[in-house]
């Protein structure tokens, strides 16, 4: 029960218990120490509850950067049958940092696009910790172009920091492609799945975020960027973070007050990183069901409510001679 | 290309049905003909106001008062009345300082013929978002000290008589950031421009990118714009965007890169991260003349550098080109 590779400050209640735990389990015991023992069992339960319902808004951030927190190749062999991974941008690269491929969920053939974080250090360099390049945006647009072009549903699933901040990028278009894709996928005409699995920063996650439903599993986040950007800016000094994390409102509660996601994935008590199998069979639940009314629906109407529900978006106020009101855009 | 391939390959049966203009004719243009009775008077106070030289506006980064100024092209002191006769272009250097919204509407449109379109939309703080100050009172204050309600001017007027749907970002206004105001009335206008089958010109001056204060919903304004040019594209409207300094962020990775032509006032700093942010992400020094609109040439991003003096028959122009 108490493995866990790494350990997150706000975890070291739940561990000392569950390491307790173990360690009783593991020998002979007491009356009193089989008390005990009853007893971390319950209160174990309880600890997470009570954590994970009071997590702050940045250690929601550490809780959606958790090292052991499902990536995207985890929920390609846990929540899809096949995955055939499809490479490079036929142009510059093939940017581990978005995979892409056509996959099987359930009767579903679909084409998958997600950011790639990695595990291993060599992984996690070579995919630059899930920032992508222009040609990782250059490929997953020309994958779904394929994918429209033989009517299969696209499913986005988004990690990421942020697209990534450097000279090649600049020189190949970093503005260009997010803008590009968000063009492509504003009327490309087959259904489109987005969920953020983990971190949703900025303009790199939006980049393949515009679909006809969004999701984010419970403890996501999803911003206009990241808090130690935000607290540089603002307040001068990335110390600050927290406080800029507070007043970002990312948190999934915070996307559905404002109107910006159409559903939360519960994850599994403890985060998704203590049971990535459970997380997954909840995400193809949610996939499942998603497409089932999608792909039911005719293009042209899919692409007017694709369009309205961005339209939609944001808060103004509208000035008249008797003062000023709320207005839906 | 992109754009090209969405017409060919998608949605055969759609046809001629495409854009859905019943999806947004009441989002926009109802909501505007609707209240037009109501907002004519806060319309007319705006559309005069700007008719004014905006002097007020005019004291801001990188325009100081007074009769002399330092230029931050060639740090020359230049006397200010000689460069407002070269609409705010440096006479010793070429360097293009900042011009107002305002201005850059008188600049570009023949005289007297803007008309603002939903000036009458202002902003509110969604998040309650406190930095070192409250949002509500940075509102405030900028303001007053800019005299606009928010980033983004738009409207419709004529360039060398030729009717266009026009946008322009203010980079004095929280950096022409663009939250929720910045994306509403860019959305309407380009819907406005769809359904009367008019050139779009946008130009940006927007550092800011995204704006911070209204946080998800201003990076969704990337997402409703980027839609609504798609729709535009669709419907074969000609869209010319041109940057102007500096554009970062969520805006240059929005409607800023989506122009069918794409023009840029020369050494505008353009581009997606910001230099700080590169710098200390990969720690060595960013070679010279990075991100400016010369570097986007180069690399391929940009269709023409065209000087302020020239950027008025540069768009009539290629209007012609594509609708003459
Ligand atoms: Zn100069």
């Amino acid at each position: 029960m108490a493995k866990g590779l790494h350990r997150l400050s706000l975890e070291r209640p739940i561990y000392e218990c569950e390491d307790r735990i173990v360690e009783l389990e593991g020998r002979t015991t007491s009356i009193d120490e089989q008390e005990e023992l009853r007893r971390l069992r319950r209160d174990v339960v309880e600890m997470k509850k009570r954590i994970f319902r009071e997590l702050s808004p940045w250690e929601t951030v550490e809780v959606a950067r958790h090292p052991d927190r499902p990536k995207t190749s985890d929920y390609l062999s846990l929540v899809f049958d096949e995955f055939v991974e499809l490479h490079g941008d036929r142009s510059f690269g093939d940017d581990r940092a978005m995979l892409t491929g056509f996959a099987k969920l359930d009767q579903y053939k679909v084409l998958v696009v997600g950011h790639q974080k990695g595990k291993t250090l060599a992984e996690r360099q070579a995919c630059h910790f899930g920032c992508a390049h222009p040609e990782g945006y250059r490929k997953s647009m020309g994958k779904m172009r394929l994918a429209a072009k033989f009517g299969l549903p696209v499913i986005c699933l988004i990690d990421t920091p942020g697209a990534y901040p450097g000279i090649g990028a600049e020189e190949r278009g970093q503005s260009l492609v997010i803008a590009d894709s968000m063009f492509l996928m504003a009327t490309l005409p087959v259904p489109i799945v987005c969920v953020v699995i983990g971190e949703g920063g900025s303009g790199g996650a939006l980049g393949i975020g515009l679909g006809d439903k969004i999701a984010v599993l419970e403890h996501a986040y999803y911003s206009v960027i990241s808090p130690e950007g935000c607290a540089g800016i603002l307040w001068k000094s990335a110390d600050y973070k927290a406080e800029a994390a507070k007043s970002l409102r990312f948190r999934s509660k915070d996307l559905v007050e404002f109107d910006v996601i159409d559903s939360v994935i519960e994850e599994p008590l403890g985060g998704a990183h203590r049971d990535p199998r459970q997380m997954a069979v909840r995400l193809k639940t949610f996939l499942v069901r998603t497409l089932r009314e999608l792909v039911a629906k005719p293009t042209n109407e899919l692409l007017a409510t694709r369009y309205t529900k961005f339209r939609q978006m944001g808060q103004v106020l509208e000035r008249s001679p008797e003062g000023l009101k709320p207005s839906k855009p | 290309m992109a754009r090209g391939d969405i017409k060919t390959t998608s949605d055969p049966d759609n046809g001629d049905k495409w854009p859905p203009i019943a999806a947004f004719s009441q989002t926009a243009h109802t909501t505007d003909s609707e209240s037009s009775d109501t907002v004519k008077k806060p319309v007319s106070e705006e559309t005069a106001k700007l008719k004014r030289p905006a002097r007020a506006s005019g004291k801001k980064r990188g325009v100081p008062e007074g009769l002399w100024q330092m230029c931050q092209g060639c740090q020359a002191t230049i006397f200010r009345k000689e460069a407002e006769q070269l609409l705010n272009v440096c006479p010793q250097c070429g360097y293009h300082w900042y011009v107002s919204a305002a201005d850059r509407i008188t600049q570009l449109l023949d005289a007297g013929t803007f008309e603002e379109w939903n000036a009458h939309l202002e902003p509110t703080d969604p998040l309650g978002f406190i930095d070192k100050k409250p949002y509500a009172d940075r509102l405030k204050a900028e303001q007053k000290r800019t005299g606009l309600r928010d980033a983004a001017l738009t409207g419709t007027g004529m360039i060398r008589a030729r009717r266009v749907a026009v946008g322009v970002t203010d980079s004095a206004f929280i950096m022409g950031s663009m939250g929720s105001v910045v994306g509403e009335r860019l959305a309407r206008l380009i819907e406005r421009a769809t359904l009367e089958k008019l050139p779009l010109i946008i130009i940006s001056a927007s550092g800011g990118g995204a704006r911070m204060h209204e946080g998800i919903l201003s990076l969704m304004q990337m997402a409703k714009v980027s839609a609504a040019l798609a729709l535009y594209s669709r419907s074969g409207g000609l869209y010319i965007s041109v940057i102007t300094n500096p554009t970062m962020g969520g805006v240059a990775a929005s409607f800023a890169s989506l122009g069918d032509l794409i023009f840029a006032e020369p050494r505008a700093l353009i581009g997606f991260a910001g230099p700080r942010t590169i710098k200390a992400t990969i720690r060595v020094e960013l070679p010279k003349g990075f991100q400016t609109s010369e570097f986007l040439l180069e690399h391929g991003f940009i269709d023409r550098i065209v000087d302020r003096k020239d950027l008025k028959s540069e768009i009539a122009r290629v209007i012609d080109y594509c609708r003459g």
